[in-house]
């Protein structure tokens, strides 16, 4: 900062040639440096640039049924551009009565990640960067430490014997923080329980990742690459459809199927029926009934998020010894 | 109207006059905020996968050096409670370089938070479903303009007054004056409470962060504000009291104290329990599982604001050059602890354990140096145009030989 110049710059400005070419080279130099820096976006992708109608379209929770109808020809015509393929793009809405819950048997599970790359083939998700909704843990027996959970096993085979498996993806909360804590109300629980995510919505912050504490959301870091051939083209709005890069994204217990009577891609493909599912609001369910009779535990429950995901072992197996006579009064021993 | 714009138009133009070293900074600033767009243009080309950010550690470098800024924002409440409440005459005169200041920092945090998101171009969707009160973002979106917008009709108010040869009418600044003070606290603690409310998140699940983020603004903002006023008393005519730096010296030392002590109560109770809740800060403290990246980074901020503490408590520290020495080291020490040293270990290891480093890209550094730049450039102008209005150099009148209005 110079000082004195307050007086000067005060005298009428004096438009002298050489003052003139001075000021009109820096002008061009200022614009062209600008225009530099924002070079690289000729580069960006023409799916990226919002379209008029994508930049007006209307939150979820406020199309009426003419706008959704426009909004899943959009989408439709965008994955007919990109994939090459004619999508069924639906928009089941949840069913009256039905709540729905998972149950997985950990006596059961041998981790072998079926679950995971159906779920990954079902749902869309990028294949480079990797995208998964299912997260398998390996456990040391005797601890439920997550810290000690392997991640990245990769033995030959599975199980090891040493160990037991315990696959995490979203517990579908029935107090959400992710929802929560949403500045854009981009994620909301729908009336069957199901955590959902308008991907046309979401600004990207990443505020509902910080917050779940069982790490089930998942960013799109990059453009999603799924490859020719691999799009699964059933297909619904608050699910599987292709997302855009820069929102995130989840596990919807793959409403696309469940919403219409089909069980989750990742049930129908695990190899041992570690996996049940159902609404728990049908007391006749299998799921019902696991809920009531089996020992279920649900992770994390010190957090206060009242999951829809249990936990459960089998009774035989996990006793260590034949049923004996219950103790009499003052007879133990 | 006319008035104000012709205001407006004599800020621009003072804005580029000055010597050659003015230039030079200011071509130097310019080149980096340059440099800093042209990384950004390239993050919304490719995505944030152009950061060191991922999946497991989802906010880095852009959400730290916010957290840092919004508590230099807040400081400016350190120079106007003195001269408002105590009525401590020696700051009156730079009071006003503390809520310039403010602005500046704001802009710089909105920016911070603009380059993180993954879909800017959804920004609007803020306006047409707001998930206010439950979200903290909303309250954080709240607060920060909100405090933009005070801090922009305290100081546009004063100088444009100024400019008009006009004495400020109180009931314009001064009601607005407290409502500021007040709003600074809340834009930290309501930032505090970003990360204080997820109980996912047992490193930032305690309630002692928003009165540490208070602390360590209140340390960090007046030794930046105390530096600041040196170099605009180096560089221009406005005049700038030792006593007024001496005061700041004062807050600087008490909020330093404090903020170690808190420091100590934190590390205390996670690492003296010793439950699960610790393995956060046993990461950055002293390394989980064989990865350390940020244990020298913390303990280098702990040596420079443990150093600095103990400089400030000394009477020497009166001497303008150890006042600025400790005032660097605790600026930069804060930045390490509140910026990188808050955010990332909340998510290592991950809500599963999993244990990812992050480290930041050459993009994501450029961008952020961009945006220090772009804030020095603005800050910069704001100074470079208030020094002469302020002292009635330059004024409506003195342009058109007529009193404004007149």
């Amino acid at each position: 900062m110079a000082s004195g110049d307050g007086s000067q710059s005060n005298a009428a400005p004096e438009l002298t040639r050489r003052g003139f070419l001075t000021k009109g080279a820096a002008a061009v130099a200022g614009v062209s440096a600008v225009a530099a820096a924002l070079s690289p976006l000729r580069h960006l992708d023409p799916d990226d640039v919002p379209s008029i109608e994508k930049f007006l379209q209307a939150h979820y929770k406020e199309m009426i049924t003419e706008d959704k109808e426009r909004v899943l020809a959009r989408i439709r015509k965008a994955v007919e551009r990109r994939h090459g393929v004619t999508p069924n793009v639906s928009d089941p809405p949840p069913l009256d009565g039905v709540e729905f819950v998972y149950g997985l048997n950990i006596s059961r599970c041998i981790g072998c990640r079926k679950c995971v790359h159906a779920c990954v083939q079902e749902n869309n998700q990028s294949r480079a960067p990797e995208l998964q909704y299912i997260r398998v843990l390996e456990m040391e027996k005797g601890s439920i430490d997550l810290e000690t959970a392997e991640h990245h096993y990769d033995s030959a085979q599975v199980p090891n014997p040493d160990k037991y498996y315990m696959p995490v993806q979203c517990h579908q909360c029935k107090e959400p923080p992710c929802v929560k804590v949403c500045p854009v109300e981009a994620t909301w629980q729908e009336p069957d329980g199901i955590t959902v995510i308008d991907y046309d919505w979401c600004i990207g912050c990443r505020y509902c990742e910080a917050a779940c504490p069982y790490w089930a959301r998942r960013f799109n870091f990059a453009k999603s690459e799924i490859p020719d051939g691999a799009l699964n083209p059933d297909m619904a709005y608050l699910s599987n459809r292709p997302r855009d890069k820069g929102v995130m994204e989840k596990c919807t217990y793959c409403l696309q199927r469940t919403r219409t009577g089909r069980l989750p891609a990742c049930l129908e493909v695990c190899p041992t029926g570690s996996r049940k599912f159902g609404n728990v609001l049908d007391p006749d369910s299998e799921i019902a009934y696991i809920i009531k009779h089996k020992r279920v535990y649900v992770l994390k429950e010190d957090v206060g998020t009242l999951p829809r995901f249990f936990y459960y072992f089998d009774e035989r197996g996990s006793r260590y010894h034949e049923p004996i006579a219950p103790v009499e009064q003052g007879d133990a021993t | 109207m006319k008035t104000y714009c012709t205001f407006l138009w004599d800020c621009f133009r003072l804005s580029f006059v000055g010597d050659w070293r003015y230039h030079l900074w200011m071509t130097v600033l310019t080149t980096f905020a340059l440099v800093g767009l042209y990384a950004y243009a390239q993050q919304l080309v490719h995505g944030l996968v152009t950061t060191g950010m991922t999946d497991q550690v989802s906010w880095g470098l852009y959400i730290a050096n916010f957290t840092y800024l919004v508590g230099l924002a807040a400081a400016a409440a350190m120079l106007v409670i003195p001269v408002y409440i105590y009525r401590n005459m020696h700051l009156h005169d730079v009071v006003i370089f503390g809520e310039l200041l403010a602005v500046a920092v704001i802009l710089m945090c909105l920016l911070f938070v603009t380059v993180d998101l993954g879909r800017p171009d959804r920004f609007m969707h803020l306006f047409w479903r707001f998930n206010f009160p439950m979200s903290m973002l909303t309250w954080d979106v709240i607060a920060l303009n909100g405090y933009l917008l005070l801090n922009l009709h305290i100081c546009g108010y004063l100088i444009y007054c100024a400019y008009c040869g006009r004495k400020p009418s109180k009931a314009f600044y001064i009601p607005f004056v407290f409502i500021a003070i007040v709003w600074a606290i809340s834009i930290h603690t309501v930032t505090a409470f970003l990360y204080v409310g997820l109980g996912g998140r047992p490193f930032w699940n305690s309630a002692i962060i928003a009165p540490r983020f208070l602390a360590s603004a209140f340390a960090a903002g007046p030794a930046f504000i105390i530096i600041t006023l040196q170099i605009v008393r180096r560089f221009s005519r406005h005049v700038v009291s030792d006593d007024a730096l001496l005061t700041l010296r004062h807050i600087v030392q008490v909020a330093m104290i404090i903020n170690m002590f808190l420091l100590a109560c934190e590390v205390f109770t996670e690492f003296y329990t010793d439950s699960a809740h610790v393995a956060s800060a046993h990461y950055l403290y002293l390394g989980l599982h064989g990865h350390n990246a940020l244990v020298p980074w913390i303990w280098t901020a702990i040596a420079m604001n443990l150093i600095a503490t103990g400089m400030l408590l000394l009477p020497a520290s009166r001497s303008l050059g150890l006042l600025n020495a400790a005032c660097v080291l605790s600026i930069v020490g804060i930045w390490i602890e509140k910026g990188m040293g808050l955010i990332v270990p909340a998510f290592v290891p991950t809500p599963l354990g999993e244990l990812v480093e992050y480290v930041p890209t050459v993009h994501e550094v450029l961008v952020c140096l961009g945006i220090w730049a772009f804030g020095l450039l603005v800050y910069t102008i704001f100074v470079r145009v208030s020094v002469p209005v302020l002292a009635g150099e330059v004024t409506y009148a003195k342009r058109f030989g007529r009193p404004a209005g007149a």
